[in-house]
């Protein structure tokens, strides 16, 4: 593994070969390696150790980056002359910035939990065939066919800058995903965690097994709003896509379902949303793309939109800019992605809380209060159709069942959904505990169950 | 600037890169995988390059440029597969990733339900290079951008446009395959790519127009000649203008339509509810996890009417179907370009497979459809150029419209989505049309279709002749685990379907 020493003098010598005003380095990389199996055999078996040096330089109000995975004097020569040049044919961005100065020794890298655990990142390809060997074995046992994977990634990432920034992170994460699948009906789980140890490959796919089973010979529904239990990955899958408006830039650019909506009434009074790299679910670096450190920042409280994450360069034309007096006090937040770019900043360690006086329920619980409604365990290619009311299309997929008087009453054939994220977390009835869960959709979050009401269903599929 | 030929030679090759001769690298990868138990082995050694630049109202969205290069080395030991890559070129490294690989294969034999299988492929010594007129990277970068900062500005001059975007791409990759076959097969890329975006945001409402594709414009195995053919300058005020107007346009209506499609939203069409659900891979089950399998199992081929009878799809590797982003000589596993009816007169004729796929259905050979992202990635089934063939007899797009009598014509996606085995899909556009009496009437917002596939390309009525015809490239296809993404390549002309659910998207707003 690359460490912060040795990034530090790959950035020296790359600082050296430029005659920029600033010189910024980001380097990542890692080991990464993934077993993945179908029909009860693992079929594809991977592993790569990659580590690239990304190199950006400053003129005045003009910036480009260029990257390699090469590492020698003369790969990290052409490739500051690349950045040098794509920098030097530019007009000046009189909103450009300076690179970040930081002021101090950061002190929130030791506020971070441990992410990065030695024997995770020892987990070679044996022990990958084991755990997806109890997955097969489960299976076998009730006669299903399952697919998956298990993933371990070791990785490292730094930043360092000729203004003093030199931050590091080092973070590995385990994954398990498994798909069980009967003769007409499937189930599905996924979860992952710095830290392998975490991880119940065995218990995940019991739990997929049994979703297989009982949503057997699903039944055809008619397409309309439905009481609905969202299972936390299906939730996050949803709510993921409303997090890049979340951004100061997006405000200004006007294309966020925030404009003209901050600061009021959004969504229901029991949603509290904030952004948290620090929590102990959560995954990550403590530091954005320009090397500020990552700040809470409180989104969403009792559904009122409260505050906006800001990278350097957003927050300075944001205090300029209209929006400056309803936005309240902007600054950087650490949520910067890296520069040049069109996206600015996004939260993305998003955290939901239980609102004061709201009691966590298991999905046994919502199940069981449900009168009526659709159990969903996971969505499905789900795209933006309107990106102002936030209205999204996709699909349920492997294990969708009917509830009925407080039970679950079997399996039905799939749904497309077109729902509005906004309507959806207005209409939130029960909550479960928040965990850290992981779709395919969106990106991983702390989120949890919810039971939705008039979710709208507009079509049914085949199977 | 340089031009390049495209070109193919027979004569074997000897190429180095930053000083490296890339059959020792072979050498090293395939000689460690033989003694360390491996029953076959592959190198392929990549060397890529690309620059993106980008504006955003008037500013530098993007300056970037990247290269990376490595190994990636796949191996069959103990009747299973196992890869492994490294960016370590060294005898060392190389030889250090072979014996990894061989190690995760003979990892993955403790897991195995089902036996592999390999049908034959003749080996080829080949050096081909795509065809490039202009090389991209030639070009003066100060010229690249101001192309785009005046398109940005035309696109911003329109009152009521509140955010131009535009962006311009290049890349070449190279390959060297080698494989215990005796395979050694050379291949350079160039893609070129450009598009823009105007929206409009007013009050409650955001719209979007692109050219002369959403999310990313056009994509080509081309050099900068691209750039020079697809008029970008000239269409912006035009694309501006539509934008705004979209705001002020009624909603699209719901119910059911005839409705003819622009030939980049049927690629799209084609591309997800074609060339998806035709992977051998997702049929056996492989991406059950991920991305899904398929309606079309195995008992439906030569047996299902995909489509009705002006329905021909192919799944078309070669060069003289275009310079598409499925476009190239030999796949990743080194299989020969091949052209592989898809859909013939709408009967469902054939599969996207691989050298161990097509064995498992019994074929005496793969269609050549196996593509790794890069170096670092493991070869998986993939689309090439997924095209449906023109109509045969002429007609035109203004034909089409006069033959409708009530319609909406669709023109470049704005959403889509589908189910996970490829039936149920829904679609939305950024502009419509109504037809009526055969005349384009007016313009239509947020326009939206969805229905079952097969129900979808039976309705398919009508199609334009081949001067019509575009052969579009979708860069941003996502599959596999860990996901990889590829560009894929398809011709399209526009075409008319029949009583098509419009609206679907917005029932019950």
């Amino acid at each position: 593994m690359l460490n912060k020493e040795r990034a530090y003098e790959l950035f020296e010598r790359a600082r050296k070969f430029s005659s920029a005003d600033d010189v910024e380095v980001l380097i990542g990389g890692g080991k990464s390696a993934l077993t993945r199996f179908a029909n009860n055999t693992i079929h594809q078996n991977v592993a790569d150790e990659n580590y690239d040096i990304s190199v950006r330089v400053q003129f005045g109000g003009k910036t480009a980056r260029a990257s390699t995975n090469k590492f020698d004097d003369e790969s990290l020569r052409r490739t500051v002359r690349a950045a040098e040049s794509l920098a030097k044919v530019q007009e000046e961005d009189a909103d450009l910035l300076p690179m970040y100065a930081p002021e101090g020794e950061p002190a929130s890298d030791v506020m971070l939990p441990q992410r990065r655990f030695a024997e995770t990142a020892a987990i070679g390809p044996a022990e990958r065939a084991d755990a997806v060997a109890k997955m097969v074995d489960v299976a076998r046992r009730l006669n299903l066919n399952s697919a998956g994977v298990y993933a371990v990634n070791d990785a490292a990432d730094g930043i360092f800058n000729s203004r003093g920034v030199a931050r590091w992170h080092e973070q590995t994460l385990a994954e398990v995903s498994v798909t069980m699948t009967a003769g007409n009906s499937s189930g599905w789980q996924k979860a992952n965690a710095p830290d392998a140890r975490e991880l119940q490959p065995a218990m995940l796919a019991e739990i997929a097994a049994k979703k297989a089973v009982e949503s057997a010979n699903p039944r055809e529904m008619a397409a309309g709003k439905y009481t609905v239990i969202l299972e936390p990955a299906a939730v996050l899958d949803l709510v993921g896509f409303a997090f890049w408006d979340f951004g100061g830039l997006a405000l200004l650019d006007q294309r966020s379902f925030l404009n003209n909506r901050f600061g009021k009434q959004v969504f229901g009074e029991n949603i509290t949303i904030r952004d948290d790299a620090y929590h102990p679910l959560q995954a990550g670096a403590a530091f954005d793309a320009e090397g500020v450190t990552r700040q809470k920042v409180e989104l969403v409280r009792n559904g009122v939109v409260k505050d906006l994450v800001y990278a350097r360069g957003t927050a300075e034309r944001v205090r300029k800019s209209e929006y400056a007096a309803q936005l309240g006090t902007v600054k950087p937040t650490g949520h910067g992605f890296a520069l040049p770019n069109e996206m600015g900043e996004a939260p993305l360690n998003i955290v939901f809380e239980l609102a004061e006086g709201v009691e966590a329920k298991t999905v046994d619980q919502m199940v069981s209060e449900t009168e009526r409604g659709i159990l969903v365990t996971r969505l499905w290619y789900i795209r933006e159709v309107d990106p102002y009311e936030k209205m999204l299309t996709g699909m349920t997929r492997d294990g969708t069942f009917l509830v009925e008087n407080g039970k679950v009453k079997g399996g039905v054939l799939n749904f497309r959904f077109n729902e509005s994220a906004l309507h959806m977390l207005s209409n939130v009835v029960s909550f479960g505990e928040p965990v850290r869960a992981s779709g395919e959709e969106s990106f991983d979050m702390v989120v949890p169950a919810m039971k939705v009401q008039e979710f709208n269903f507009t079509e049914v599929t085949r199977f | 600037m340089a031009v390049q030929d495209g070109r193919r030679t027979a004569k074997p090759f000897m190429m180095t890169a930053v000083g490296v001769d890339m059959k020792h690298i072979a050498d090293w990868a395939l000689n460690t995988a033989a003694v360390r138990g491996a029953t076959y082995a592959e190198a392929r050694v990549v060397d890529e390059r690309s620059r993106a630049l980008g504006t955003k109202n008037g500013k530098i969205g993007t300056a970037g440029e990247s290269e990376s290069m490595g190994v990636g080395i796949r191996v069959i030991a103990d009747g299973a597969w196992g890869f492994s890559a490294t960016e370590e070129l060294t005898k060392e490294g190389v030889e250090r990733c072979a014996a990894e690989a061989v190690a995760i294969a003979k990892a993955s034999a403790k897991v195995k339900s089902q036996e592999l299988r390999l049908v034959p492929e003749k080996a080829a010594k080949v050096d081909w290079t795509s065809p490039c007129r202009i090389d991209p990277f030639t070009t003066r970068m100060d010229e690249n951008l101001e192309l785009l900062t005046r398109i940005d500005a035309t696109l911003r001059a329109v009152e009521g446009v509140t955010l131009a975007e535009t962006n311009l791409n290049f890349r070449r990759y190279e390959q060297w395959f080698y494989n215990t076959d005796g395979s050694e097969i050379h291949q350079t890329r160039t893609v070129t790519g450009a598009g823009y975006a105007a929206y409009a945001f007013a009050g409650t409402e955001l719209q979007k127009r692109s050219f002369p594709n959403s999310f990313g414009g056009q994509w080509q195995n081309k050099g900068y000649e691209l750039i020079e053919e697809l008029k970008l300058l000239e269409n912006a005020q035009r694309i501006g203008e539509e934008c705004v107007a979209l705001l002020k346009a009624p909603q699209c209506p719901e119910g059911r339509f005839d409705i003819i499609l622009d030939s980049s939203q049927l690629g799209l069409q084609i591309h997800e509810s074609i060339g998806h659900p035709i992977e051998l891979d997702r049929v056996l089950g492989y991406e059950a996890n991920f991305a899904g399998t398929s309606f079309l199992t195995l008992e439906k081929l030569n047996r299902l009417r995909y489509g009705s009878e002006l329905v021909n799809v192919v799944a078309d590797a070669t060069e003289a179907h275009g310079p598409g982003l499925g476009t190239f000589a030999y796949d990743d596993e080194g299989v020969e370009a091949q052209c592989v009816p898809i859909i013939t007169r709408g009967e469902f004729t054939g599969y996207l497979s691989s050298r161990d796929t097509a064995a498992m259905i019994g074929r005496e050979r793969s269609g050549g459809n196996m593509r790794a992202e890069s170096w670092n990635r493991v070869p998986i089934v993939r689309m090439t150029n997924i095209s449906i063939l023109p109509g045969e007899k002429p007609l035109s797009p203004e034909e089409l419209i006069a033959g409708t009598d009530d319609g909406i014509y669709m023109e470049t996606n704005r959403s889509w989505s589908i189910d996970d085995k490829r039936y149920n899909f829904q679609f939305g556009c950024e502009a419509g049309y109504e037809i009526k009496g055969g005349k384009l009437g007016r313009m239509v917002k947020n326009p939206s279709y969805s229905g079952i596939t097969t129900e979808f390309w039976n309705s398919m009525e009508a199609i334009c002749s081949r001067e019509h015809w575009t052969l579009w490239g979708t860069p941003n296809c996502g599959k596999g685990q860990p996901q990889q993404v590829m560009g894929t390549g398809h011709g399209a002309s526009p075409a008319r379907f029949k009583q098509v659910s419009v609206g679907s998207a917005y029932k019950g707003k």
